[in-house]
């Protein structure tokens, strides 16, 4: 049977979803107006007020907040309340230039970990189960959001961080962990770690996991399942709009549902910024409707996805996200051609090589090179030198029938690839352009 | 009568080798013949040891992606022509050999010539049968 965490919204009527998003989107509008010049001149600019803004209709009226008003506006130009009532800071690990530093009150952080903790009982997790988060804690927003929801949930929960794997292994083992919370690389590699110590999926007590802040794709989900031998969910999030949790997988594990009555959702074409319809893919656009210390509007998050309000079978009502299918900033083009990192790793693993990869491009007279390097495994490895290349060439011909391209496929030895705590470093884009 | 031969996957890149080697010799492990197959890719190290199960162990332990195979030892007499008589006794017994490298032993007078082949014991029926000597895992352990 199903379970949720706060049933009557996350079932209630598409027409009750709208006029709640619609009586915050103004309430938020006004507060916004109000309280955070940066954004009222932005508004100004585009010549809208909010008593243009009666409803979510009128949504695209507004402008948009975009990573580059994020840098500007740093540390405090879009903070919405006095300081004295913000709580806490989390902030983004800046791989992409300047880190972003998101602020709290007490109400946001609570309804941040109502959104964690619809997640994990989405997954099966009761205050019967033990939940061992192996998430990053500090200022990433992976540990202390999942931390949060699991303790709404009311599961007895393992604060493990993340990081010395076999201490994680002995707690999931001495205290039988049903609950997994972590990255999906990280839980791949507990996985493999696992399995080189002789533990099958029957001797791993774990049930479910929540693997997030980071792309993955179907195939790495089958390969973590049966290494694991568990469900495994996926949760969206970005640290701008709270952390994990603005959307997640129900039991259909079909796309995740977005926390409507929090979040508006849009998707616009990246170019030109319009609206576009549901079903269309394109760039996902948040709007935050109850979050007060950071409230952004209409934040471009650079995530390709499609929405769809299609009927769910677990019984909620909000609206579900495809798995992001790529960012339009980590989008390469790599001799002209748009490749997604997401690509690469679905051809991987449907020929039979680990998840851990890494792809390197450079330019080598003029020209972009593309070199997917992937560790050899115990499974892959013969003493017949033919046989490797075979594989080594097979792969390379399915990238290129994917990509469009060539790609040179590099064996590495096995975990000379970093695994990641936190997020992974997939592309190494050494080309001075 | 075959011989265990571990194969190691290693990157082609400077410095692989000794990294594998100073494992080996952490271990106080014995090799009795060493080769290395390579692309420009990567390279298989073909290795037999005095202590197979130590030495698997070992490389295991320091993250090696390694395999051991089935392989024979066939006895060279070490002298001009030495090699084609065997050669061709392998020749005559219609057996494919997928590699082979080849090692002096301390032994005064004889050679050994390592053979990958799809079917060692088979191998082994056909030159013995034809007089070739092949040594066992023992006989090379107390080279």
């Amino acid at each position: 049977m199903e379970r949720y965490y706060q049933k009557e919204i996350e079932t209630a009527s598409r027409e009750a979803i709208k006029k709640i998003q619609s009586e915050r989107l103004v309430e938020q509008v006004k507060h916004v107006w109000d309280n955070v010049p940066y954004y009222r001149k932005k508004m100004e600019a585009a010549g809208v007020s909010p008593a243009d803004i009666k409803g979510v209709e009128d949504l695209s009226k507004l402008p948009f907040i975009t990573k580059a008003d994020l840098r500007e506006a740093y540390p405090y130009g879009l903070v919405g309340v006095p300081l004295k009532d913000c709580v806490r800071i989390q902030s983004t690990s800046g791989t992409t230039g300047k880190r972003v530093v998101a602020f709290y009150t007490q109400a946001d952080i609570d309804l941040w970990e109502d959104c964690c903790a619809r997640a994990l009982t989405a997954a099966g997790a009761t205050d019967e189960d033990v939940c061992q988060v192996s998430y990053g804690y500090g200022l990433f927003t992976g540990g202390p959001g999942l931390n949060g929801g699991s303790h709404k949930v009311g599961c007895l929960t393992v604060p493990t961080s993340s990081g010395n794997t076999e201490r994680q292994i002995m707690f999931i083992q001495d205290l039988s962990a049903t609950i997994l919370c972590c990255t999906p690389s990280y839980a791949a590699y507990l996985g493999e770690s696992m399995k080189e110590m002789g533990l099958g999926p029957g001797d791993i007590p774990l049930k479910a996991g929540i693997f997030g802040a980071e792309a993955w794709s179907e195939e790495m989900r089958q390969s973590i399942q049966n290494t694991l031998g568990i469900k495994a969910y996926d949760i969206y999030g970005l640290t701008e709009l709270s952390g994990p949790g603005v959307a997640f997988e129900c039991s259909e594990q079909n796309g995740m549902h977005i926390n409507e009555d929090h979040f508006i959702a849009e998707v616009i074409d990246p170019e030109t910024g319009e609206p576009l319809p549901e079903g269309s893919q394109g760039e996902l656009v948040f709007t935050a409707i109850t979050k007060k210390a950071f409230p952004l509007i209409r934040y471009r998050t650079r995530d390709i996805c499609v929405l769809s309000s299609e009927k769910c079978s677990c019984g909620r009502t909000f609206i579900k996200m495809s798995k992001p299918r790529g960012r339009t900033d980590d989008m390469l083009i790599i001799r002209g051609v748009n490749v997604f990192p997401s690509q690469i790793e679905t051809v991987l693993l449907n020929e039979g090589y680990p998840a851990n990869y890494q792809i390197i491009v450079d330019r080598v007279n003029n020209t972009d090179t593309l070199d997917v390097r992937v560790e050899m495994t115990p499974e892959l490895f013969t003493d017949n030198m033919g046989e490797i290349s075979g594989r080594q060439k097979r792969l390379q011909d399915s990238l290129k029938s994917m990509l469009g391209i060539k790609a040179k496929v590099s064996l590495v030895a096995p975990k000379s690839i970093v695994r990641s705590e936190g997020k992974a470093v997939r592309v190494i884009d050494n080309r001075k352009i | 009568m075959s011989v265990k031969q571990i194969s190691v996957f290693l990157e082609n890149r400077p410095g692989t080798l000794c990294e594998m080697t100073e494992v080996l010799a952490a271990a106080n492990i014995d090799m009795r013949a060493f080769s290395l197959a390579e692309t420009s890719e990567f390279g298989i190290a073909r290795i037999i040891v005095n202590d197979v199960y130590k030495t698997t162990t070992v490389l295991r332990d320091a993250g090696y992606v390694h395999s051991v195979s089935d392989v024979i030892a066939v006895e060279i007499p070490d002298r001009p022509g030495g090699l084609h008589g065997v050669m061709k006794t392998i020749s005559d017994a219609g057996i494919n050999l997928e590699y082979i490298y080849c090692f002096l032993s301390g032994k005064t007078g004889v050679a050994y010539m390592i053979c990958k082949v799809a079917d060692p014991a088979a191998a082994t029926m056909l030159l013995t049968a034809k007089g070739a000597f092949l040594a066992s895992q023992e006989d090379l352990s107390e080279l």
